[in-house]
């Protein structure tokens, strides 16, 4: 993973709530083995429309998206965050997250940022004309107008993104406490310790 | 102190926790399918990474395998048509040889939707961790069980060390009291318990239904409900194992045996939640007042009792949800103030891991016997959840009813939930579906879906709209 400190730019306005992955990225979408090429697809069904923001000459590329309450929510289709990165979006900005999109997007280094609606609505204005920061370090999110915003990150998460930490690889060092985890398990539940009981 | 069930399982499954709260989770069963492990293995194979505990995992292609037959008459496999789809299956039969994963392939009569197969085999048990990349993983609480869905970065994490980094979600309580009426099933249950606290309404929670209906519910029924947790936002649902759930599991082939099985059972009793354990959040919900209860939208929280009328926009608080319901309405081509049991629909889907289990099937049968699909329908599917399914269905001659009343019968895989494969609903064209989503293309470009129990999907075959089932059942179950 890439590591992230920041992410500065201008900032689409989409501002829909309870935006399922089905719209991020519909299902025929899904019959891939790779993650690559996923933007194409990215919010296919709204992007019919010539007029859609996400392939406006302001908006296309930009890295920062600002979405509605309960952004993510539904399937937990990963490719939803792939084709969000393929888009060129390293940031979401939105008053919730599904549980397993925010998940999701963390492991590809896409910041999360939650924020309540007033704010949203304050950014969704400056985002019209404007760039918007996006600092990691601080936790804040400021506009060229002196908005100056906070928001919450979990400090494991924040620290793994700021270093650009594979999360795999750092559990994998915990082989010792894991397998400690496994003997005791073995002996406090021995049938959930045997697995599915059929040959491979 | 006094604890939920939640947190007797997920303290029971704590490695280690790091100092901001994060913890390291054991995770006990691991199921797979074609769509979203594919990139886990291949991070896998990039890194050399092993797979540390092939026997926790179980493999089976469900998602966008094609649902007509797959092999021909003398046995051999068919191959399947669509490039991509024929790719995905490959690469998964490749994974799971390379990495000595156990597998049902497309032909195996234990074939199946990943959530049908884990509890029908005993994979999934009481009290442990359950994940899969799907998120109606959460199906599986239906048998006590911490059960949730996972990214493909998470199935890599699950494959690689069988832990997942986590944070302990809240604790939410929705009580049911008092009993449902005649003809009213765990689907309409559900279906009203997401209309009323909203598809955001478990986020960042764990769901326990608590009450007399879910203890009086068969596993199928506790299933189907646990499935649609998801669709209010809970990442899992708990119902807690009682003698019904032993039942159950007992004598399923990956089940624990002997001595195993009674030491299971005596730790399975204490998984309940404490006299005076406390819940973050708590919702009561009266049974009495639930009626066979559909879709209207494009959100799972839209939903109606089938007796009622599409709502107007200016009829929710919310600014949001005014604009959200104008645009459901207009993708739905539906009018407020329509009565919904006017609504005529030209498909019917029953199947998905909500509903295909073979209780849901029986509902179906016991409305189709005798009738045949109105003259409106254009196209009917009925897709066991698995091959083992389709063969009890068969031996009740359910099959014979589907087919006798103009329904065809498939093979069995997620089929027309989720627009993957070739069961599509056409643009502009309506459904009656069990299944879990109602989404915008969810079914297919332009498909509009109701969702709606198994019993008032036949019921809607039969009359070729939404109808209330009641009407066309003397005596309801």
């Amino acid at each position: 993973m890439e590591a992230l400190s920041k992410v500065e730019g201008r900032a689409i306005p989409f501002g829909r709530k309870n935006i399922d992955t089905d719209v991020i990225i519909p299902g025929h979408w899904l019959k891939t083995i790779t993650r690559e090429g996923l933007g194409a697809g990215a919010f296919e069904a709204l992007r019919k429309d010539p007029e859609n923001i996400f392939d406006s000459e302001a908006f296309s590329g930009s890295p920062i998206l600002i979405a509605g309450d309960n952004f993510g929510c539904g399937s937990s289709r990963e490719h939803a965050a792939w084709a969000l990165l393929d888009l060129g979006i390293r940031a979401v900005i939105a008053p919730s997250f599904s549980d397993i999109f925010s998940g999701n997007a963390f492991k590809n280094g896409i910041l999360t940022v939650a924020v309540p609606q007033d704010v949203i609505d304050r950014l969704m204005e400056v985002a019209q004309t404007d760039p918007i920061s996006i600092d990691l370090e601080t936790q804040t999110v400021t506009t060229p107008f002196q908005d100056r915003f906070t928001f919450e990150l979990d400090e494991f998460r924040r620290h793994c993104l700021l270093n650009g930490l594979d999360e795999v690889g750092l559990t994998l060092m915990r082989d010792e406490q894991i397998a400690g985890y496994e003997s005791k398990m073995a002996n406090d539940r021995p049938w959930m310790a045997h697995g599915n009981g059929i040959a491979a | 102190m006094a604890k939920t069930l939640y947190e007797k399982i997920w303290n029971a499954h704590i490695v280690e926790q790091k100092d901001d709260g994060t913890c390291l989770i054991f995770i006990d069963r691991h199921l797979t399918h074609e769509v979203t492990s594919p990139q886990a293995f291949e991070s896998l194979r990039m890194a050399g990474r092993k797979v540390r505990r092939p026997d926790l995992t179980l493999a089976v292609p469900d998602h966008n395998l094609p649902t007509t037959p797959r092999v021909d008459a003398d046995g051999h496999r068919l191959p399947i048509e669509d490039a991509q789809s024929a790719a995905q299956l490959a690469a998964l039969e490749k994974n799971v040889a390379d990495f000595g994963i156990p597998y049902f392939d497309a032909t195996a009569p234990e074939q199946g939707i990943v959530h049908v197969v884990g509890p029908e085999q005993g994979f999934s048990l009481p009290g442990a961790t359950i994940v899969c990349g799907d998120s109606h993983t959460a199906a599986h609480g239906g048998l006590g069980a911490l059960a949730f869905g996972i990214g493909s970065s998470e199935t890599e994490h699950v494959l690689a060390t069988q832990t997942l980094m986590l944070r302990q979600s809240k604790s939410m309580e929705v009580r049911v009291e008092g009993d449902l009426g005649p003809g009213v099933t765990a689907k309409d249950l559900i279906l009203h318990i997401i209309g009323t606290i909203g598809t955001a309404g478990g986020t960042g929670h764990v769901i326990e239904y608590r009450g007399k209906v879910f203890e009086e519910m068969s596993i199928e029924a506790r299933l189907t409900v646990c499935n649609m947790s998801i669709e209010a936002g809970a990442r899992a649902g708990l119902i807690a194992p009682d003698e019904t759930t032993f039942a159950y599991i007992k004598g399923r082939p990956m089940a624990p045996k002997g001595a195993d099985w009674e030491a299971a059972v005596v730790y399975w009793r204490t998984l309940k939640t404490d006299d005076g354990a406390v819940f973050d959040k708590s919702v009561v919900i009266d049974a009495s007042e639930i009626e066979p209860t559909v879709t209207w939208g494009t959100s799972p929280e839209d939903t109606v009792a089938i007796g009622g009328v599409v709502p107007h926009p200016e009829s929710f608080a919310d600014r949001s949800k005014q604009e959200a319901a104008r645009a459901s309405l207009e993708y739905m081509g539906l009018e407020p103030g329509q009565k919904i049991d006017s609504i005529e629909v030209q498909n019917i889907f029953i199947g998905s891991c909500t509903n295909s289990r073979i209780e849901d099937l029986r509902a179906a049968a016991e409305v189709l016997k005798g009738r045949k699909v109105h003259p409106n329908i254009k196209w009917g599917i009925i897709v066991p959840g698995s091959g083992l399914v389709k063969m009890q269905a068969e031996a009740e001659g359910l099959d014979k009813i589907f087919t006798e009343a103009g329904l065809e019968w498939r093979e069995p895989g997620c089929s027309a939930c989720l627009g993957m494969n070739p069961d599509k609903v056409p643009p502009g064209e309506r459904s009656a579906s069990t299944s879990n989503r109602n989404f915008v293309g969810r079914q297919g470009p332009g498909a509009r879906t109701h969702l709606v129990s198994p019993a008032m999907a036949a019921a809607a075959a039969v009359t070729g709209r939404l109808a209330d089932v009641r009407e066309l059942v003397d005596e309801p179950a």
